[in-house]
């Protein structure tokens, strides 16, 4: 049976951070990746990474503490602040390591690494390559698990954790290439399995960014926390969502409604484009509902008036995607851009070292939920948080993996290996002829309708009733493909299983959470409520759908005071 | 109507590979990798095929498509008057339909040592490298590996053992960067029959690479570098 001591599931940065930083202690570990690490969507992120490293001349006052209050603001006040403050201080620290194994960030004419504004802080602190941040760190990471020689099963997809009755175990894999389900022992499992925001029709993230990475832990009794938290990415392109980075309204572009207007002065009259993404993706939506927008469906995000030289320098792959899917330079023309569903500030619950509440199972990256972002997460400080807590995760589950047995837990892998088989050949058999796929397409058209940026008690409770029949549906589909190699027909039956199942979460969520705070905001109770939901939304899995629980925030520095930009 | 001819190959029922056609109606700008999806969830779900990001950024989805390698995410399908033909990648085994076997892809890229190899101690702070000396790694770092030039080179039909352009422009792109000092090391692995010199200028790999670099380029530089120092 395979067995390491330390099993990471997912390859982006994240998991490829927590190897680095597991290896480094002389752990056994080994990255279980649904896909090749350098395809995960981290590589996607495109404006940069934060850090007080005070480079930019216009930053010569900032410090890890700043951020730390920007951050924490940021989060309208739902973050546990020690674990934000954490976060910033340990910024500069992880910055230079990954730029100390080459990653190719651009430069200040001093020869530093150059800092570009973003969203919701007061200080330029993004660190950038270009617009090609996640790309550039992502291969740099890939290159150092490569120079420690660390072993990755590429494309094996895991589909299911193993316990031991109140401790992780391991993980049950399907090689895609074989087809065979193999169990997988470990002392420690450290989930990096990034996203769910492809649950919404209208997200920026890519095919594989699906809830069933959080699923598998939410189906083995580990509580979500804080799921009701959607990102909003401001600035996505129309009409396919492509991410179109903040870092565009960092280097100068605005954002223009019908009548030419520069909308933000009544949204965030100090920040303008540059307030935190909750209230700027608000705005936007607003002005697109009240029928300032174009064609009911996008606004402009002019950069014209960067220039050339600018616009080649620093936003190059902007113009790149622009150009090859929609045949627009933004050099000539304005973007015409839409919110899209880009980031889950909740996720699987942890704390500050990556534990979960389930013994020898970690989460660290956008999958898990420490809280550092609480209600709405700062552009960069994802890239950041990847970073950070991989870095933690790893080096906690090396020293946890330490003086355990390296011996596999045999008879509860076996137990789990055949649950998962069960389970797989009870799907082939049932009964019916729905087409999963087109249930999956429904939640994603009901999601933003239902749970998008403005939300209200009718709406959610009808997503709410309608996830259910589609959870009713689901049971009478069945995956077709029954080929052994490849079969994506199976792997993604799972993965719609989770998306219903998770979707089911966020919707309790919301509707649970009679209040507005960072990107849940609530037509029917607009105002935040400090007296009775400044805590987190716990999510346990039962048959029946969510139950819900609260835990009060960890506020240890700040105060929650009014949050205007 | 769209008509997409793809080739299936699925090892354990086909004795060799062989074309498939399925017709459908594609909205105005649908993607190929698009109408891979709809084929997959509406027609066929025994396809298979590579995709995520579906923004031409993660390198996934490269197939040779009419007669060019390229990403599928980012092809239009109303380029081609709506008939497309859709192969896996070149030089590589199959695993099933479009989805190629990339082991000897990622064996020959991690040949090249490419990975920073530090002169000495780093700084405490980042090391400075100057606006200038960034640009030099431009635009190598940019690859995405996602197999173009590989599937392109006729030369890599040849020989499986040539290092393959990937490898190639990846060294250069640790050997121009002012932070390395593995670069004598690095240069003397790729100036070989299998390496540098195995390259016939044939410009097939700047011709799809889908960021616009130029591997042949890299090589030309690499002989250079190898030859006059």
């Amino acid at each position: 049976m395979i067995f390491h001591d330390i099993l990471i599931v997912g390859g982006g940065l994240a998991g490829l951070r927590a190897a680095i930083a597991a290896a480094e202690k002389k752990a056994d570990v080994a990255i279980v990746s649904r896909l090749y690490p350098v395809r995960s969507h981290s590589g996607q992120a495109q404006g940069g990474v934060n850090a007080a490293l005070a480079n930019n001349p216009q930053a010569k006052d900032d410090t890890p503490e700043k951020h730390g209050f920007d951050t924490i603001k940021g989060s309208d006040f739902l973050a546990d602040q020690e674990t934000s403050i954490f976060m910033t201080e340990q910024a500069p620290e992880v910055i230079f390591e990954i730029e100390h194994w080459g990653c190719p960030f651009s430069r200040t004419p001093e020869g530093k690494i150059a800092q570009r504004p973003f969203g919701g802080a007061g200080y330029p602190r993004t660190c950038y390559g270009s617009d090609k941040t996640g790309h550039y760190m992502l291969q740099t990471l890939y290159e150092q698990t490569v120079k420690h020689n660390i072993k990755v099963y590429n494309e094996w997809a895991v589909i299911g954790l193993a316990k031991d009755v109140d401790t992780c175990c391991g993980v049950v894999a399907l090689d895609m290439h074989s087809g065979t389900l193999q169990a997988m022992g470990a002392n420690a499992v450290i989930f990096a399995t990034g996203g769910s925001a492809r649950i919404y029709g209208n997200s920026t993230n890519g095919i594989t960014s699906t809830a069933f990475g959080v699923a598998m832990p939410y189906w083995a009794g580990v509580p979500l926390k804080d799921m009701e938290f959607i990102q909003f990415h401001p600035t996505s392109l129309y009409p396919n969502n492509i991410l179109m980075t903040e870092g565009c309204r960092g280097e100068g572009g605005t954002l223009i409604n019908k009548d030419g207007e520069r909308f933000m002065t009544k949204y965030a009259p100090k920040a303008m484009e540059l307030g935190p993404r909750d209230i700027v993706a608000r705005g936007i939506t607003t002005e697109i509902l009240e029928g300032r927008g174009f064609e009911d469906s996008y606004v402009y995000l002019d950069l014209r008036h960067l220039g050339k030289a600018k616009i080649m320098e620093r936003l190059p792959g902007i113009r790149e995607i622009t150009l090859d899917f929609i045949g627009l330079d933004p050099i000539e023309k304005p973007i015409p851009i839409q919110p899209g569903t880009h980031y889950c500030m909740g996720g699987i619950d942890t704390n500050i070292d990556g534990e979960s509440p389930l013994k020898g199972f970690y989460a660290a990256g956008e999958c898990a939920c420490v809280s550092v972002h609480g209600a709405n997460r700062l552009g960069g400080n994802s890239l950041l948080e990847t970073l950070v807590f991989g870095k933690r995760a790893g080096a906690k589950a090396a020293e946890y993996t330490k003086d355990k047995s390296k011996q596999p837990r045999t008879n509860a892998l076996e137990r789990a290996l055949k649950r998962e088989e069960d389970n797989l050949n009870q799907m082939l058999k049932s009964k019916g002829n729905e087409n999963p796929h087109k249930i999956n397409n429904e939640l994603r058209k009901l999601m933003p309708e239902k749970a998008g940026i403005f939300r209200n008690e009718k709406q959610i409770t009808e997503g709410l009733a309608q996830i259910r029949a589609l959870k009713e549906r689901f049971k009478k589909a069945r995956p077709i493909a029954s080929g052994r190699s490849f079969n994506l027909d199976k792997l993604w039956f799972l993965e719609i299983k989770g998306n219903l199942d998770v979707a089911e979460a966020v919707i309790a969520g919301a509707l649970a959470r009679k209040e507005s705070r960072g990107s849940h905001f609530r037509r029917d109770f607009p105002t935040r409520d400090d007296v009775n939901f400044l805590k987190h939304t716990i999510a346990i899995h039962t048959p029946e759908g969510p139950k819900l629980s609260y835990r009060d925030v960890s506020i240890t520095k700040y105060q929650p005071e009014e949050r205007k930009y | 109507m769209t008509e997409f001819k793809i080739l299936r190959y699925d090892p354990d029922k086909d004795k060799e590979p062989y074309f498939q056609t399925f017709t459908f109606d594609s909205p105005k700008g649908m993607t190929v990798l698009e109408g891979l999806i709809h084929i997959f969830e509406n027609i066929d779900p025994t396809l298979s095929f590579r995709s995520m990001c579906r923004a031409a950024v993660c390198g996934s989805c490269a197939v040779h498509i009419n007669g060019l390698y390229n990403l599928s995410c980012r092809t239009q399908i109303d380029k081609y008057g709506g008939k497309i033909i859709i192969r896996p990648l070149s030089h590589l085994p199959i695993i099933k339909d479009l989805v190629v076997d990339l082991e000897p892809f990622f064996e020959n890229y991690k040949k090249v040592m490419p990975y920073l190899i530090p002169k000495n101690d780093p700084p405490k702070k980042e090391y400075i490298q100057s606006e200038a000396e960034r640009k030099k790694v431009d635009p190598w770092v940019d690859c995405i590996l996602c197999a173009a030039c590989y599937g392109a080179c006729p030369v890599q039909a040849t020989d499986p053992k040539y290092l393959g352009p990937h490898a190639l422009a990846k060294a250069l792109r640790f050997i121009d960067d002012s932070r390395d000092g593995g670069g004598k090391e690095r240069l003397a692995f790729v100036a070989s029959d299998f390496g540098v010199f195995r390259c016939h200028t044939i410009f097939n790999c700047q011709e799809v690479c889908p960021k616009k670099i130029d591997p042949t380029k890299a090589i030309a530089k690499l002989k250079m570098k190898a030859l006059f120092g």
